[in-house]
């Protein structure tokens, strides 16, 4: 085993896909936060780092549109918008180290996907350095384009096995004014689950809609924003049957839900949003946490570690509709299992080919992901 | 010659349902762009999603070049077909499989046109992508282009909308890509392939998102002095944090003729329109329309109406969705070009177009969804001798468009009227990039070949994994 790895921070497009056309075992490890994801790779030759790459190239406030270099700290972007009241609408956990290209890469996010939706949806262009040394370039810098193939969208979620992202154009949004959030307990899950689906059927226009499980008890967190959010959270609280609360300062209550997407084990839950009763129960039937995004289907299942591979495996047993990929887990947990729940069916082999044409020397992240 | 091709599509989908007679085979000749046109072998509608695997399998085994097409209404020759090659038009293809509300998803066949999606979910819940061509356009057709329509500034286009596909490969081989379910562990091949015109597979299932509908509408029409006031507009609304469901605005010229057809009682002396529709809760919806009409108010904005009913609402849309088939009584030939620019930029894009209208002698009427920046200048010429040169202003708009940051199609995909243009957007990497994804699909080529890429591309075999060799991980070796 290698004592000291070479690192390398490129701070530019070119120095990166050269440093990638060197060939070898790179490990493009961004800022370094999620590096607990995905398989346990094996040892790098290399580890490529995008802290050099850190401008806000472009923020056109005007056309609600940015231009960001994949290693600009998302905090750090979304207070460069913060002053002209706009926001990139992506939330996940809060991390001051976390970065742009790491947040497209993983397709992490947070509760604003109910109405903004995910990295895929907000992503408008992309930049790429290649592992055959050339850097290309997909999408544009206009929300609206069909010109070519969506390159940006594949790039998103491939966790840099395909090349490494040196720059993203996304959509922004206008910052909403005043929020409140609507907050209802139920301590049965057909109950949560039934209050939950009313909302997600409900014209709302809510900017978030999850659903919480800890400790046998859980809550449907609604969040409202406009002129008009006020009266409209009473009547959404109507609307769900349960014991329910307006809660006004809610940047706390919001902070801890996301929260709930880390922890020493966490499954990422894939099902349709009826399933939601069963994946509740499932949860709680390991021991385990929920934060959900109700009317999208996804869940976050915290589980303790200890025994943590076993306890996976329940749930996967218990879901079995649904694909159970496991994010943060200690290296033992993530070595006994496959964390991508990956199926062997013509669609693998199909990524398995889209991989070989982008990297064919299987030089980026080798090892991390379901292919090859 | 054909090695029996022909009589495979005979077997596989019916012989009734294999066009090769000339007269048949026209009305498959060119797509919705009908100064393009192609005579293909063979026609064949088959009349299943098994059946579509058979022809393409069929087709690969005989290597013959297939074009799929949906209702063949698109506007870039996407389905333009090759010549000699085969049509598997999925026409037939046209049930609603699957309503499941309580999930919010609707599974349906490619020939399903885009209107009976959200007559299918109607009235609680709706689709929102609605290109102007929606009662005719079928879903399949929608994901090759990834189609938008005037309701995509608020909610989105299509490719927001498709959670999951079954594709037939080129090679006949069945993938399913995504599913009802949202976020399927691997690479994001379904957001690779909305889009991709056809060219790295048939769709033969759509699954698809829908959303509830709004509880409150409010639509209205102001006019402009100039088209710049109406920008300002739009402009002001967007700072002010408003989302519209939809905000069009149409030119003088794009007035007069869509008057002309729709009556609608427009006044035909202002420099330009928009129309701006709001939806949500009735009450955050009065309190936009109010902020909005002062907006309106501060640069100029007179005429303004209301829609008072949903009639009075569906006038107003159907004057702006008459806006193409209206140019006719203008000018009876005309292009539709489809670019996109930065919204900031659309005084100045729209100057440069006047220029060269003027430069050129014709006349060019402006349509445009105003919140994405998606403009259909249509270009206006008086007959088959003035076609090259007004196809020359064309090409001229779409690099103002372009040179302002913008793209070359904003929803009528690239197909073959604009592939020679991707060259000024697209430098040699970035199309080598692209050739990587089509050849992971379809290494042979054979799915909607000439379309998209400005030059034809051979794909070669993938080499072989890099493995270092023991004598260079000891230092022994280099390689050269």
């Amino acid at each position: 085993m290698a004592t000291t790895v070479r690192q390398e921070a490129p701070d530019s497009a070119a120095d990166a896909a050269a440093l990638l056309a060197e060939g070898g075992r790179v490990r493009i490890a961004g800022r370094g936060t999620r590096a607990g994801w995905g398989n346990v790779p094996g040892d790098p030759d290399l580890v490529l780092r995008t802290d050099a790459m850190s401008e806000v190239v472009e923020h056109n406030a005007g056309d609600l549109t940015a231009v960001l270099e994949a290693g600009v700290p998302l905090a750090e972007a979304q207070r460069a918008f913060a002053a002209a009241g706009q926001m990139l609408a992506l939330d996940p956990p809060e991390d001051p180290a976390g970065s742009i290209g790491g947040l497209f890469a993983t397709a992490d996010g947070g509760p604003l996907r109910h109405r903004y939706g995910a990295p895929r949806d907000l992503i408008v262009g992309i930049t790429v350095a290649l592992a055959d040394g050339t850097v290309a370039k997909a999408g544009g810098r206009v929300i609206k384009n069909v010109a070519g193939y969506d390159l940006a969208k594949l790039f998103t979620g491939a966790f840099g096995t395909l090349g490494l992202i040196v720059t993203v154009a996304v959509r922004l949004h206008p910052r909403p004014p005043e929020a409140v959030t609507v907050r209802a307990r139920a301590g049965d899950p057909a109950a949560l689950a039934r209050a939950a689906g009313a909302a997600a059927h409900h014209p709302l226009e809510a900017d978030a809609l999850d659903v919480a499980w800890a400790d046998g008890t859980g809550e449907v967190l609604v969040r409202l924003s406009g002129a008009t959010a006020a009266s409209r959270a009473h009547a959404t609280a109507q609307l769900l049957e349960l014991d329910a609360e307006v809660v006004e300062d809610d940047d706390a209550l919001w902070a801890a839900q996301r929260a709930r997407q880390r922890g020493e084990l966490v499954v990422k839950v894939s099902a349709l949003a009826t399933e939601l009763p069963r994946v509740l129960g499932a949860a709680a039937a390991q021991g385990g946490t929920v934060a959900g995004r109700a009317a999208l289907g996804l869940s976050w299942v915290g589980l303790p570690a200890d025994d943590g591979a076993a306890r996976v495996e329940r749930l996967r047993q218990a879901l079995p509709g649904a694909r159970c990929v496991v994010l943060d887990a200690p290296e033992d947990v993530r070595a006994a299992l496959d964390p991508w729940d990956a199926r062997e069916d013509p669609t693998r082999v199909l990524m398995r080919r889209v991989k070989a044409r982008f990297d064919p020397g299987d030089v980026c992240n080798p090892g991390l992901f379901l292919v090859p | 010659m054909d090695g029996g091709l022909t009589d495979r599509l005979r077997a596989i989908a019916g012989p009734e349902n294999v066009l090769t007679d000339d007269d048949r085979l026209a009305t498959y000749a060119s797509d919705g762009l009908l100064h393009y046109a192609a005579r293909p072998r063979a026609v064949v509608l088959p009349g299943t999603a098994e059946e579509v695997r058979d022809c393409v399998r069929a087709c690969a085994q005989a290597g013959v070049p297939f074009v799929a097409r949906g209702a063949g209404s698109g506007l870039s020759g996407g389905a333009l077909p090759v010549a000699e090659g085969v049509v598997i038009a999925v026409s037939r293809l046209r049930r609603v499989l699957e309503v499941d509300l309580d999930n919010q998803r609707v599974v349906v066949e490619p020939g399903v046109t885009n209107v009976e999606v959200s007559k299918a979910v109607a009235p609680d819940h709706f689709y929102p992508p609605d290109p102007s061509s929606q009662i005719v356009c079928s879903i399949g057709g929608n994901v090759a282009e990834n189609s938008g329509g005037a309701h995509c500034f608020k909610y989105g286009f299509t490719t927001n909308y498709v959670t999951g596909l079954e594709v037939v490969l080129a090679d006949g081989e069945v993938v399913q890509l995504g599913g009802k379910a949202l976020d399927t562990p691997g690479y994001d091949l379904l957001g690779a392939f909305v889009g991709s015109e056809g060219t790295l597979g048939v769709v033969t299932k759509v699954t698809l998102r829908v959303v509830p509908s709004p509880a409150h509408e409010e639509t209205l029409v102001a006019f402009f002095p100039s088209t710049g006031d109406a920008g300002d507009v739009v402009s002001d609304i967007v700072s002010a944090g408003i989302v519209p469901a939809a905000i069009e605005m149409m030119d003088a010229l794009a007035i007069e003729a869509s008057e002309q057809m729709a009556n609608a009682g427009y006044p035909l002396d202002s420099g330009g329109c928009l129309l701006i529709e709001l939806d949500g809760s009735a009450e955050e919806c009065r309190a936009r329309l109010d902020e909005v009409l002062n907006i309106c108010g501060r640069h100029g904005g007179r005429d303004v109406r209301i829609a008072q009913d949903e009639t009075e609402r569906a006038l107003l849309w159907r004057t702006r969705k008459a806006a193409f088939p209206a140019a006719a009584r203008i000018s009876p030939h005309y292009f539709v070009q489809d670019g996109v620019i930065p919204r900031t930029r659309l005084s100045e894009v729209l100057r440069r177009i006047d220029e060269l209208a003027e430069e050129y002698g014709m006349q060019v009427a402006n349509v445009f969804h105003a919140g994405d920046g998606n403009l259909h200048p249509l270009v206006c010429y008086a007959g088959e001798a003035e076609a090259a040169k007004a196809e020359e202003l064309s090409g001229l708009i779409l690099t103002a468009c372009v040179d302002a940051g913008g793209s070359l199609t904003g929803e009528h995909g690239i197909g073959v009227d604009k592939k020679h243009h991707m060259p000024k957007m697209f430098d040699e990497p970035d199309l080598a990039a692209f050739q990587k994804l089509r050849c992971a699909f379809d290494p042979a080529g054979l799915a909607n070949p000439g379309k998209v890429m400005p030059t034809p591309r051979l794909c070669g075999e993938v080499p072989g994994p890099y493995r270092v060799h023991p004598l260079e991980r000891d230092g022994v070796a280099e390689r050269f």
